[in-house]
């Protein structure tokens, strides 16, 4: 298969970083002052979720402090002032995924939220019984469940691209996968737990031409490189705000226009109504028709502000700095005997999985917390992927780019602690 | 190191390396399975109750250090008991990993599950502390549930 493009692409972003002041930017997050038990945060749980800049803490102040209203609905200052902001703040995300218009962009909880509404509103229009849903090996919980539900409801059937042992998607099994019953596809950007880069623009092509619609998780792709829907022709894309540095409880759907006319709403309530009597109710246009209820406006501003602050930094520069890092971590972490590292795809993230020889990950992670290091253990909600690798759980230090390598050389440190306590 | 040191005791240690009656008992005539779906934590607990007693215990399963090795030094401790003893030092055990002070103000005879004293200091690691216990406990109850200590 020709994957040229992606290998190009590979090529850019392992070139040295410019000049990235690591230091001068971790002073923008007040949290990684912190000592934890007396030693200094070294944190390396970053795709469970992201510490937040001073800059998105105080947007959040300033909305509560001074603006806080209801939206969408009084003529009177506050309201206009926080629905102005809280519109912004979708222009923003239209800028930051590229998408056409900022009408494709909708506020929902998290990137769970967007896929269930996907799962839910496209599923009970245009899923049949005997249909296909194709997803893959290493999908999050999150992109397995939802159409697993749709799947018994409606009588369809998953379908499962497999990855190989470096983590990657078996691309002629998913084109072999591909045909007449395929009725979607729903794939993640990133793995949260191999870390693999997937090239979904190919995979939306291959299903294009099918005429089969195509949502990416992007939850693990955004915070770490430039994300473009129209250069990706994704039909959706998901993404959580937590994990992009900003607040919880605010995620995105972006999804072609279209699609979302297409689709019925997915829940009934304020604001997402043209109007209403009891013989019948029309409903408002894109995206107000996918928010019903008075969202999480602050969350939103917020999420606005962590957009800018990271537009600001530069995402071209990001992903430069934690290809360094990254190549950095898989080296040092990969010389230490008796650690076995999960996911060695030729594309991928800072997101690093391994087991210790002999040594449980829950004990790993008590042992590394004890020194102030924060790493994830356990199935990292992806059990489908430990079933794979034939492990009941693994480590996982996943890094941003206020990480440093000196964070690094204290996670190898406290590995061979982890390795003298259990002799 | 301190504090480490005062959870993964030697001891410890050996019994999560080399669980003792780490098997399936052929003939138990109760059985139960815990399983700790967050973290994966496995155990099932067979056991062989003649009369009013503990006559044999085994157990399987796949687990942290801690896990492992309480399931192991319970089967030592429990073997031989009869089962109002085997509830009561349930008890006391899960009094001891989660720092509560004995029901009677007295201090019990602990034996060697002293070494996990020090688990209270670290309240993420109490599940698995407890996964086999609770499940040695539904197996003498004979409920047929899945135990989960999440």
């Amino acid at each position: 298969m020709n994957i040229a493009s992606d290998v190009l692409a590979a090529g850019r972003r392992r070139m040295s970083p410019r000049t990235f002041d690591v230091w001068k930017i971790r002073e923008d997050f007040p949290i990684l002052k912190l000592q934890v038990r007396g030693k200094p945060l070294v944190y390396l749980d970053n795709a469970a979720t992201s510490q937040k800049p001073q800059v998105v803490i105080d947007t959040l102040n300033r909305y509560y402090t001074e603006e806080n209203a209801n939206i969408h609905r009084g003529v009177h200052y506050l309201s206009e002032k926080a629905t102005q902001e809280y519109e912004d703040a979708r222009v923003k995300v239209q800028h930051f995924l590229n998408a056409g218009s900022e009408r494709e962009i909708i506020f929902v909880r998290s990137v769970t939220e967007a896929i269930n509404l996907v799962a839910h509103c496209y599923g009970r229009r245009f899923i049949q019984a005997g249909d296909e849903i194709i997803i893959s090996a290493m999908e999050h919980h999150s992109n397995i469940v939802p159409w697993q539900i749709l799947c018994e409801e409606k009588g369809a059937v998953l379908r499962v691209i497999p990855i190989d042992d470096r983590g990657e998607l078996l691309l002629d099994a998913y084109e072999q996968l591909l045909g007449p019953k395929t009725k979607f596809v729903a794939i993640t950007h990133v793995s949260n737990a191999l870390g693999t880069i997937n090239p979904v623009r190919r995979i939306v092509e291959m299903a294009h031409r099918w005429n089969v619609p195509v949502l990416i998780d992007g939850a693990q792709g955004v915070p770490h490189f430039r994300v473009d829907v129209r250069e990706l022709d994704c039909d959706f894309y998901g993404f959580s705000g937590h994990k992009l540095f900003g607040p919880t409880g605010i995620g995105v759907l972006y999804g072609k226009a279209h699609w979302l006319e297409a689709m019925p709403p997915y829940q009934g309530g304020g604001s997402m109504i043209r109007s209403v009597t009891f013989e019948k109710t029309t409903y408002a246009p894109i995206p107000a028709k996918y928010e019903a209820g008075t969202p999480h406006i602050a969350g939103a501003i917020g999420l606005g502000a962590a957009i800018d602050y990271l537009e600001h930094i530069g995402l071209d520069a990001i992903d430069e700095y934690e290809q360094h890092l990254l190549a950095y971590a898989m080296e040092v972490l990969a010389a230490i005997p008796g650690v076995r590292i999960y996911g060695t795809a030729r594309e991928k993230a800072s997101v690093i999985c391994f087991t210790i020889e002999g040594v449980h990950p829950h004990d790993i992670g008590t042992i590394l917390d004890r020194e102030g290091i924060a790493i994830r253990t356990g199935h990292h909600c992806a059990q489908p992927v430990m079933d794979r690798f034939g492990v009941p759980a693994m480590s996982r230090a996943s890094m941003a780019f206020y990480n440093t390598k000196a964070e690094i050389d204290a996670l190898v440190a406290g590995i061979y602690k982890v390795k003298e306590v259990f002799g | 190191m301190s504090d480490l040191r005062e959870l993964y005791q030697e001891l410890i240690i050996d019994h999560s390396k080399r669980p003792r009656n780490f098997r399936t008992l052929e003939g138990a005539n109760r059985k139960a399975e815990g399983y700790n779906p967050l973290c994966g934590d496995k155990v099932t607990v067979y056991v062989d109750v003649d009369g009013d007693r503990v006559a044999d215990i085994g157990f399987e399963g796949k687990g942290c250090a801690i896990s492992t090795a309480s399931a192991s030094v319970m089967t030592e401790t429990v073997k031989g008991k009869s089962l109002a003893e085997a509830e009561a030092l349930f008890e006391i055990f899960h009094n001891l990993v989660t720092g509560k002070p004995p029901a009677d103000g007295k201090t019990p005879e602990l034996g060697k599950l002293a070494v996990f004293s020090g688990v209270s200091e670290f309240p993420a690691r109490v599940k698995c502390a407890t996964l086999a216990w609770h499940t040695l406990h539904a197996a003498l109850k004979k409920s047929g549930e899945t135990v989960s200590t999440e």
